[in-house]
């Protein structure tokens, strides 16, 4: 199966670059899966899981937010504020942060920052995905 | 002979005491030039990357309407100011300072027409004392500084400006040169110029949703990056101004024992002839 150069960037470093058979990520409408040779295409990407399958079975899961990806070609470039693979993930603290989110958009008191509290929940819940 | 051996010694003592700090001040700072150096190196592709796609946007859809783009009347102005938390760097931040504070006298003739968001604890006291309008403040930031550290402060000057409540925002650093040179400026942030694209090669992406929409969730992303990155050349330029420095003061430290040991050298041979001679004259007197 052909493959394609992905790489992962986020303001402080290259978080990943290696070659894949196919990219899955969550963009602003909805799920995209890319494959070698996909037309050019740049979209937001969401607060969610990106999956990255490297070969038959294996991929590699991190947590992608504030982000989006380029498509060109046989290179695929997602660009995040954070990215997280696995291993840099305290799942205890996004679990955590994971309640803390919940129970502020529960209580609804007047000056909540929705908006703040449900990424925050957003973020949380994509880090305790991927460390799964 | 002015003053006593023993002061004379005393003075070297503690002279040795304070060269060996600002040396080991020097070194450190260098490690951690490097360091930044480093990390200003990293930073560049995301910065580079978000560049291009925008370019690519901005030519491919002439005329984008984006308030970001747009030059409108201006009321009221925002300056981002970066300094460090820690003195001893020389003139690292009173130049950056003294030029921030020339500019808005310039501009401006009351404290209605600008506001400051500050970065760093010298800045943050120098304009607070002066009564200056702070509008946002981040200190104690770490020698290397997370993109996350400074999202705050970024993310609320570019949403102001979104806001309409700031019309336009200049970014204050000192730009690094070298080691021994860092030039303070002040640079417009906002509106941004779209950046030209450089080379012929724009592809014609597909956008999702539209380009419009990809626009807007880029350029403020693409203001918070130009203000990371100015952070970090900042950082650099304050490790090195603190480096030069300190090896300013660790040489004048070696000039003024060299000085102080020749006096010391002779006064404690004057008084060694001044005891010979009153042997001397203690022996003649018994003769």
């Amino acid at each position: 199966m052909s493959k394609m150069t992905v790489e992962v960037v986020t303001p402080e470093r290259v978080v990943y670059s290696g070659q894949a058979e196919m990219v899955i990520a969550r963009g602003l409408q909805g799920e995209i899966g890319i494959m070698p040779n996909h037309m050019p295409l740049v979209t937001p990407l969401k607060t969610a899981p990106v999956r990255i399958k490297t070969e038959g079975d294996k991929e590699v899961k991190m947590a992608v937010s504030g982000g989006f990806m380029e498509v060109r070609g046989d290179k695929v470039t997602i660009l995040a504020e954070t990215a997280e693979l696995p291993g840099d993930i305290d799942v205890e603290r996004a679990k955590a942060a994971k309640e803390r989110a919940e129970k502020r958009l529960a209580e609804k008191y007047a000056e909540l920052d929705v908006k703040r509290a449900e990424r925050a929940l957003q973020r949380a819940m994509a880090r305790i995905d991927v460390a799964k | 002979m002015a003053k006593g051996i023993r002061e004379i010694r005393r003075s070297i003592k503690s002279k040795k005491d304070m060269r060996q700090i600002t040396k080991a001040m020097k070194m450190v700072a260098a490690a951690k030039l490097r360091r930044n150096q480093d990390k200003a190196e990293a930073a560049r592709p995301y910065a580079d990357k978000i560049q291009e796609v925008i370019a690519s946007i901005a030519s491919g859809t002439s005329g984008s309407k984006h308030p970001m783009l747009q030059n409108r009347p201006v009321k009221k102005t925002g300056y981002i100011v970066i300094t460090s938390d820690r003195g001893l760097a020389g003139g690292y931040n009173a130049n950056i300072l003294r030029k921030v504070v020339n500019t808005i006298n310039e501009k401006h003739k009351s404290k209605d027409e600008y506001g400051i968001f500050v970065i760093g604890r010298k800045g943050r006291d120098f304009f607070s004392k002066r009564n200056y309008p702070l509008l946002e403040e981040v200190t104690g930031l770490p020698v290397s500084p997370a993109f996350a550290d400074i999202k705050k402060i970024a993310g609320a000057a570019v949403q102001m400006f979104e806001n309409e409540q700031i019309d336009e925002l200049y970014l204050c650093y000192n730009k690094f040169q070298s080691a021994i040179s860092q030039i303070p400026t002040v640079k417009q942030l906002l509106p941004l110029e779209a950046p030209e694209s450089n080379n012929a090669r724009t592809m014609n992406y597909e956008y999702e949703p539209s380009s419009e929409e990809v626009l807007a969730d880029l350029l403020p992303k693409y203001a918070e990056t130009l203000v990371y990155s100015a952070l970090l050349e900042a950082k650099a330029s304050e490790e090195g101004s603190r480096m030069t420095a300190m090896g300013n003061a660790t040489d004048n430290a070696t000039d003024m024992i060299n000085r102080l040991t020749l006096s010391y050298n002779r006064a404690r041979q004057a008084a060694i002839t001044q005891e010979i001679s009153e042997i001397v004259a203690g022996a003649n007197a018994q003769a």
